[in-house]
């Protein structure tokens, strides 16, 4: 069976779509097939994040309304043979997301084999992000470090204790990640922002991983490469962690101490 | 259509003044203390004299002129047992009752027992935005009640986790319930209506073990160890 995993945080500009993308190409890179929709109708920005926005033809809406099938729709991705991404459509509105329009894309999939379908909900609570999380298996709530972001991801929470399909059907809850993302450590030391610590104290929920405030993301993002594929870089190392957390590994967590700056770089500045 | 009254029977409940003693000042004195403390729930309201402890004469009128001084009515007197005594409180004006059973001192409420329905537990986390009621009884909650989420007992509340949300006990308006938290950052708690904003609470209570009780219609909040 799919795992299906949606990308959910209340709260917008948080990090869901470059998280979503991010996590879908770190798991394809680690050999699983998967596939990763775009629940934000009307707004269409996983395709940009993955570089893919030019070879859309059919999208989520096409398939839903029979339009287009499944296969026609699904964007293979030109990095990863393993990475397929179902865009959403720009132009339709977002009514045309049904509960069994989405089941019906979601059995599909797992017909097709594919390991994990990850779900890119758009914010807020309204309709667009109760289909995005309704048949989750599992959630990944992503989360910056200031509270009226825990406030909404606790609420996010709360809905999918109480509104998912697995609440409704009384099945085993929705498994919870925690995904704290854009963190500083050194605004944490400020106490401008929250700790690792006060955000799991107030949301009890397990930590999937920890993603850094970083200008590789923006870089990333604006060339339409998902971060993971920068090795080099902070965020894209945090985010193969979170990849390997998320198939059982364990692994530590890094970027969460703030770094210190050697005498050097202190006197010269850097 | 007869409209000719009738008499009938009824019981109420109310306050009873035990005394130990025939020290009339000193039972004055405490009495007023617990009127300043909560000048509405004592104004004008009925009162009872215990006076099966006492061993000497009691100045009954006396007693009685202070009572009404404080805004009370002495209504009765129970425990009257010598004749002299008996004739002392009717020369008072204070009639004589006898009590059906024994009432005790009021105490720390005992919540969970005097319900016969069985508590509603909450095993997941409650969430901000979300609401549980318990209806016609008590809630335990075992794990976080959070920001925003409001729990309703009309018995009482035990909460296990942080509360950091709302907690309204006694929502029918029993005010022998009582809420208890194994970290108080409430927002706000309740017992039968009368309510603390976390503005009001005490400094010293903030993450702490908590029981809020109500008594003598002011709420009462003390750190335990669970
Ligand atoms: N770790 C990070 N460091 C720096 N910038 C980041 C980081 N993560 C995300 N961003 C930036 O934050 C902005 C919002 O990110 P993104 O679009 O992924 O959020 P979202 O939660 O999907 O937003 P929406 O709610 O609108 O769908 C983008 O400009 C993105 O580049
Ligand atoms: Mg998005």
């Amino acid at each position: 069976m799919a795992r299906i995993i949606v990308v959910t945080s209340g709260k917008g500009g948080v990090g869901k779509t470059t998280s979503s993308a991010a996590i879908a190409s770190g798991l394809a890179l680690a050999g699983h097939k998967t596939a990763v929709i775009d629940f934000d109708i009307g707004l269409r920005n996983l395709d940009l994040i993955l570089g893919c926005e030019r070879r859309v033809v059919y999208d989520f809406v096409n398939v839903l309304n029979g339009e287009a099938s499944l296969q026609q729709a699904l964007i293979k991705d030109k990095r990863s043979e393993n990475l397929f991404i179902l865009p959403a459509s720009q132009t339709r509105d977002k009514d045309a997301l049904t509960m069994e329009g989405v089941q019906q894309v979601l059995s599909e999939l797992d017909q097709l084999g594919f390991e994990f379908v990850i779900c890119d909900s758009p914010a807020g609570i309204e309709h667009g992000a109760m289909m995005a999380l309704y048949f989750a298996d599992e959630a990944i709530i992503t989360t910056n470090p200031e509270v009226s972001s825990v406030r909404d991801s606790d609420r996010i929470l709360g809905i999918l204790d109480a509104k998912s399909k697995r609440a409704e059907k009384g099945l085993e809850p929705v498994k919870q990640h925690l995904l704290i993302t854009r963190y500083n450590p050194s605004r944490v030391d400020a106490g401008e922002m929250l700790s690792v610590d006060d955000i799991l104290e107030i949301l009890n929920i397990p930590l999937l991983g920890v993603i850094p405030e970083s200008q590789s993301v923006l870089n990333a993002s604006n060339k339409g490469v998902p971060v993971v594929f920068e090795e080099q870089a902070d965020a894209g190392q945090a985010y193969q962690d979170a990849v390997a957390r998320l198939v059982g590994e364990d692994k530590p967590m890094r970027y969460v101490k703030a770094e210190k700056k050697s005498l050097l770089k202190r006197i010269f500045g850097g | 259509m007869s409209n000719a009254p009738v008499l009938k029977g009824s019981s109420f409940t109310l306050s009873i003044l035990q005394l130990f003693d025939s020290d009339t000042d000193r039972a004055l004195a405490y009495l007023a203390g617990k009127v300043s403390q909560a000048p509405a729930f004592f104004a004008q309201a009925p009162l009872i004299l215990n006076v099966e402890q006492v061993e000497g004469d009691l100045a009954f009128a006396r007693l009685k002129n202070g009572i009404e001084k404080l805004g009370l009515h002495v209504v009765g007197v129970v425990g009257c047992e010598r004749t002299a005594q008996q004739e002392q409180a009717f020369a008072a004006g204070i009639p004589r009752l006898r009590p059906g059973s024994q009432g005790s001192e009021l105490d720390i409420p005992k919540g969970p027992a005097r319900t016969a329905k069985a508590s509603k537990v909450v095993r997941t986390p409650v969430r901000s935005g979300q609401q549980i009621y318990a209806k016609g009884r008590d809630l335990v909650v075992l794990g976080h009640v959070s920001h925003g989420a409001e729990v309703i007992a009309d018995g009482s509340i035990q909460i296990y986790g942080t509360l950091r949300g709302r907690a309204l006990a006694g929502a029918a308006g029993n005010g022998d319930c009582h809420v208890l938290c194994g970290n108080q950052q409430a927002e706000l708690i309740s017992i039968a209506g009368n309510y603390w904003l976390s503005e009001q609470i005490d400094k010293q209570f903030w993450q702490q073990q908590v029981l809020v009780t109500q008594r003598d219609d002011a709420l009462q909040m003390e750190t335990i160890r669970l």
